[in-house]
């Protein structure tokens, strides 16, 4: 079973989401998408200023076995991106939690967050693949 | 049920992620593909191949059995211990797989095969060899690592006993020789240096823990891919077929057209098909920005569509290389059709790095 913090939110589609408690959220893939994918090749992110509804796909994670997108698990503007991943990609695989974050969302309606799943949650969603 | 090879238990110890392979349960990587790759291209890598079918032909015809069985020319070889790559192909000229055969006499070769074609290309020895005086046997008691990488002959040199670095010693390429209880081949799948030994079952684990032991890296099945495709060497399957004739898959060099009268299964349509040149071709796509080229792709071309036959991002090169099965008229560019947008990409030669350089 592979690491599933209990402090951040989880999509099925295997985003986690981190409040910053500022009304802003970073995003990143679980350990275990990253799992699935494999090695890290190219990362493409969204643009600053960026509109993103909840559920759009707004990045794309390349790894050496398949291209996977990435939905935004929450509306909202992007405010910041991790530039770092341009040249390092296989920071998503070494510390999908921490350095390997994708991109940070100012939310527009909090309440979303409610659709999302806790740790436990998404555990019970990966028992399930 | 899968099958599993006698290092199955080191693969585990390694850390190995196990895959479905063709019906073998095989490693795809011990943690990093790409480390594995980089690996074999800077040091010394390891492969399990033992899911590989080694088949040994032996008798008084072996040689004619063999010129009929194969598009090149057994006849080519005569020093003990060569090699040769080729195909075996159908009557319609398609390829039923690719293999090496090794000789040792004009009455003792090796073959050995892909696993996953394991079960057609027998059937298929069996049913040409009837007729001829030769006895085919399957040797599964044999596993096979491969050993690839600059620093791959000297590390496995280091754990041989001074008998069989004698008979290694100063080996070329695409040479194999019973070194002991070793049969040791300069032959390989990466584009590097390095050996492919077959060893019995019994020795296997033990030869794995010494190569482990004297620094050589463990590489899975996806290190294993993406270091054939940089080095441009078909996998079966994917590059080829029953459907695609060999000058369709570079594998025109494969073919021994002298003499005109050794008639191998195959031979009337590739004659045709070279005369009139009615065969797609083979080539190289390389891809300079980001993203990957990825098999079954859609390929355009002037006047024409091709496929992308495997693709895969190149460790080495930094970005993504193909194999691409296009028609005859494709010139210097091309356009994939990647993720619903069309993408220029360059063609080139198919092949990308030897010995660790970029070579495009």
């Amino acid at each position: 079973m592979s690491n599933i913090p209990s402090e951040l939110k989880y999509a099925p589609s295997h985003e986690w989401v981190r409040a910053e408690g500022d009304g802003t959220y970073t995003v990143g893939i679980t350990e275990h998408a990253q799992e699935l994918l494999g090695d890290m090749v190219f990362v493409e992110l969204p643009d600053v200023d960026d509109e993103v509804d909840a559920g759009e796909d707004c990045a794309v994670a390349e790894s050496v076995k398949a291209a996977s997108d990435i939905y935004a698990p929450i509306t909202g503007t992007i405010v910041a991106v991790n530039e770092d991943l341009e040249d390092a990609p296989e920071t998503v695989n070494n510390d999908a939690y921490g350095d390997g974050w994708l991109f940070r969302v100012k939310a527009s309606d909090v309440s979303e967050l409610e659709n999302l799943l806790d740790a436990e949650g998404y555990a019970n969603t990966i028992d399930e693949d | 049920m899968t099958s599993k090879t006698v290092l199955h238990a080191k693969h585990l110890e390694a850390g190995a992620k196990m895959v479905d392979f063709h019906g073998w349960e095989m490693p795809i990587n011990y943690g990093s593909q790409i480390e594995e790759h980089n690996a074999v291209r800077t040091d010394a890598g390891m492969f399990d191949v033992s899911h590989m079918t080694i088949v040994d032909v032996i008798g008084d015809d072996a040689k004619a059995f063999l010129r009929k069985l194969v598009a090149n020319d057994v006849a080519k070889l005569t020093k003990p211990g060569k090699a040769l790559y080729t195909g075996m192909l159908n009557e319609q000229g398609g390829v039923i797989d690719d293999l090496i055969i090794y000789f040792f006499t004009e009455t003792n070769y090796r073959l050995v095969v892909n696993s996953a074609t394991r079960e057609k290309d027998l059937a298929h020895i069996a049913n040409v060899s009837a007729g001829f005086a030769v006895e085919v046997t399957e040797r599964p008691e044999y596993a096979m690592i491969a050993v690839q990488g600059p620093n791959a002959k000297a590390k496995t040199a280091s754990i041989l006993d001074d008998a069989q670095n004698a008979e290694v010693e100063g080996m070329k390429p695409f040479f194999g020789v019973q070194a002991g209880d070793l049969f040791i081949a300069t032959t390989g799948y990466t584009g590097e240096d390095g050996y492919e030994i077959v060893v019995h079952n019994d020795g296997a684990a033990d030869l794995w823990q010494k190569l482990l032991d004297a620094g050589v890296a463990p590489a899975g099945l996806g290190a294993r891919d993406t270091l054939r495709l940089e080095a441009g060497m078909n996998l079966y399957g994917l590059d080829m077929d029953e459907s695609v004739s060999p000058l369709a898959a570079n594998m025109a060099w494969t073919i021994a057209w002298e003499p005109a009268d050794r008639d191998f299964i195959g031979r009337d349509v590739l004659v045709q098909q070279r005369a009139d040149k009615s065969t797609d071709k083979l080539v190289g796509l390389v891809l300079e920005t980001k993203g990957v080229l990825r098999g079954g792709s859609k390929v355009i071309v002037e006047g024409g569509e091709g496929v992308i036959t495997s693709g895969t991002f190149s460790p080495t090169l930094g970005f993504s290389v193909a194999l691409a099965r296009v028609p005859r008229s494709t010139g210097d560019t091309a356009q994939v059709e990647m993720r619903k947008k069309l993408v220029d990409v360059k063609v080139v030669k198919p092949c990308f790095v030897r010995n660790g350089k970029a070579i495009i």
